[in-house]
């Protein structure tokens, strides 16, 4: 009996050691929680995000040759080469469920920051967890003014919002009207009614009052709609010479036929978020041309930055598909932490929001055409994002403003539907 | 402005022609067997993949994957009713409650599976356009749908009041006890009635994707429009909820058209609201 607990006790203590020694040994690993919507209506959008962060961080923890933070180290060098993990939790597209996954990232799979969510509303209230709970939050996909306008501690955006996309269009009316002759005095806002719609209609209507633009409809909905042709009916009746559109995806696809069916034709639509998806334009093909969208990325931006075309040969080859705007802007956000968690030289929150304020990023660092990335010390949002237009020609999306940058001109008015197949 | 008024009645009748024909499905199944078919959403959903699968795969037009959709929505309805339903029916309440609810999970989760959640559209069948009939523009498919859903909804009420087994169906609707005494297989009328639900709203399916974009979750947007249209026409009865689609459509159209468009479904439920208040029983329950 005596013998056999001796054995027994040496086999624990045998065990321990292995499993002690394998522990040490193993590569230091730092979990970032990704709150994305995975199932459910826009899941495509959730899924196109996933993508850009994988990406990202198959080049944060390789070597590669390219000009981007820690792409050619192979993982953070001064925490010893750690590698990056990327724990995800799907929201659904429900703000409910975004507090609630991130809390359990936090609280079960210990997380020492977060990423995600897309959806504005999503993020507000996923990020309301991390404030509370004292986590870093970077966002690089949600584009709600109202994000960066609470004064949170924890949250930093490197993405532009919808007032620098509103102001933006804005001034491309008045740049069209400046360098091209092409007069517009009245304009109609369309906007789905959660967070990102109802925010980026608020900003379109005051910059456009301000610019001296005549706002002659003001129409929200709702995104899961079965049938919007009372929307359409009355944009028609409002007979504006711009249309401005800001919507998600489902409702992008349904409102593009709904135009076409009844016939809606200004001489501008110029649009946020769904029309550049890249579920959009397989399902409507050519009816999708003449539209204009706000955009961070295209990959005609290839032409002035050689970085692009590489990161987007990269992603070609892992998913067989070019990247999208969704997938180039979420990419961005593990840059930015494990660029800010490696100078810190720790995962502890208060070292890496330290280290986040520091971030400078140079431009020719990004796959954007910006300066780079700073964070304001008091929004923490990005003070170098600025946004451009793409239009969509001959099915593929274009950058056409600001006009310096454009690869093609735009196509102005928006031809009638009469005659297009 | 009379031409846009015109145009909003159009378009409600189109849309409240579809709702019809998903809602009809749906209130078979609760007056035969007294559940919510939760998943009558996803039926749809399926309908519609089916009929976007044929035309891919086989260049098939969806009109003629209409009959494909029925049979093979009514097979599946009956395996459902079978396999999974029938036991639950002798099981508590909450049960039968809940088994549609799952079975609506599982079939929405096992589409995003096989499918991805991409957005599909069938673009080039021969009803697209639209014609311009005095100003007024009118969508083909959309046209099509609402002639192909009248005339399935007359089908499905002379088989109901015209044939033995559309009158055994009713029979046991109305009181199952004495249907039961009467000789007819409850049991048979059950599975029967699953599976003309489920194929009804494959054909709508079939029609809808036609114009609609098709993804794994679009069945949740008509689902629930159809038990709200179930709700207003009666439990149970299939002219109320024929009736009942189309007020829906027109109070959706022409209600977000003179009011303010973020109110429609506000508004359509106000009316069912109302409805229920002064008729508890529905429009034309009993």
């Amino acid at each position: 009996m005596g013998k056999n607990l001796w054995w027994r006790m040496g086999l624990c203590l045998f065990l321990l050691f292995t499993f002690s020694f394998s522990a040490q040994a193993q590569q230091k690993i730092i979990k970032i929680g990704a709150v994305y919507p995975l199932t459910g209506n826009i899941a495509s959008t959730g899924l196109d995000c996933k993508r850009g962060v994988d990406l990202a961080v198959d080049i944060i923890n390789g070597k590669y040759d390219l000009d981007l933070p820690l792409a050619k180290s192979e993982g953070l060098p001064n925490l010893g080469g750690a590698k990056l993990q990327i724990v995800y939790a799907d929201t659904k597209g429900d703000p409910k469920n975004g507090m609630s996954e991130a809390e359990r990232l936090i609280a079960q799979e210990e997380v020492v920051a977060m990423i995600g969510a897309y959806q504005s509303s999503v993020t507000k209230t996923a990020s309301q967890a991390t404030e509370r709970l004292k986590i870093p939050y970077v966002c690089s996909d949600s584009s709600s003014p109202t994000l960066t306008e609470r004064g949170y501690k924890y949250f930093f955006r490197v993405s532009p919002h919808d007032a620098i996309f509103a102001h933006d269009q804005l001034v491309f009316l008045k740049d069209l009207e400046k360098s091209k002759g092409k007069k517009v005095q009245t304009v109609a806002l369309l906007y789905e009614n959660t967070e990102f719609g109802s925010n980026a209609g608020k900003y379109l209507k005051k910059y456009a009052e301000e610019f001296g633009y005549k706002v002659v409809a003001d129409v929200s909905y709702s995104a899961n709609a079965t049938d919007v042709t009372s929307e359409v009916g009355t944009l028609i009746k409002s007979k504006p010479d711009v249309l401005m559109h800001a919507s998600y995806i489902t409702d992008a696809i349904l409102f593009t036929k709904t135009f076409k069916e009844m016939g809606f034709a200004p001489k501008g639509i110029l649009t946020m978020a769904g029309y550049i998806e890249p579920g959009y334009l397989p399902a409507v093909k050519a009816d999708g041309n003449n539209i204009i969208i706000r955009s961070t990325f295209a990959l005609d931006l290839a032409k002035k930055k050689p970085l692009v075309a590489k990161v987007n040969e990269l992603f070609k080859k892992k998913y067989g598909i070019d990247m999208s705007e969704n997938a180039a802007r979420s990419f961005m956000a593990p840059f930015v932490l494990a660029d800010a968690i490696n100078r810190a030289k720790t995962t502890e929150s208060e070292a890496v929001i330290k280290a986040l304020l520091e971030t400078d990023i140079a431009g020719k660092q990004v796959i954007y055409p910006w300066k780079g990335i700073k964070f304001d010390p008091q929004s923490h949002q990005n003070v170098y994002a600025q946004g451009t237009l793409v239009q969509i020609q001959n099915q593929d999306y274009v950058t056409i403003w600001p006009f310096a940058s454009a690869a093609k001109d735009v196509v102005w008015p928006f031809p009638s539907w009469k005659g297009r197949k | 402005m009379p031409e846009q008024l015109l145009q909003q009645i159009v378009n409600g009748l189109m849309i409240g022609f579809m709702y019809s024909l998903v809602a009809i499905g749906l209130t078979l199944i609760w007056g035969v067997m007294n559940i919510v078919n939760f998943a009558h959403g996803d039926f749809l959903m399926i309908g519609m993949f089916t009929s976007f699968w044929l035309f891919t795969i086989f260049g098939l037009d969806p009109l003629f994957s209409i009959p494909i959709c029925f049979l093979l929505l009514f097979i599946l309805g009956i395996a459902i009713y079978r396999f999974i339903v029938s036991k639950v029916m002798k099981g508590p309440m909450l049960a039968q409650l809940v088994v549609t609810f799952g079975i609506s999970i599982f079939l929405s989760n096992l589409a995003v599976y096989f499918w991805t959640p991409d957005f599909r559209l069938i673009s080039t069948t021969f009803l697209q356009g639209t014609w311009d009939v005095g100003g007024i523009n009118i969508s083909v498919p959309k046209a099509i749908a609402s002639i192909g859903s009248v005339i399935t909804s007359i089908c499905l009420f002379l088989f109901m009041k015209k044939t033995k087994t559309g009158k055994a169906i009713l029979a046991t609707e109305m009181n199952r006890e004495s249907a039961l005494l009467m000789g007819i297989n409850t049991e048979r009328i059950n599975s029967l009635s699953f599976g003309i639900g489920a194929a009804l709203v494959g054909v709508a399916g079939a029609f809808l994707s036609t114009y609609y974009y098709i993804y794994p979750q679009v069945g949740g947007l008509f689902g629930t429009i159809a038990f709200a249209v179930v709700a207003l026409g009666g439990f149970g009865s299939i002219e109320g909820a024929f009736i009942a689609g189309i007020l829906v459509g027109l109070a959706q159209t022409l209600g977000g058209f003179y009011f303010d468009p973020s109110y429609k479904y506000a508004i359509v439920f106000m009316i069912y609201l109302i409805t229920i208040w002064i008729r508890p029983q529905g429009l034309l329950g009993w």
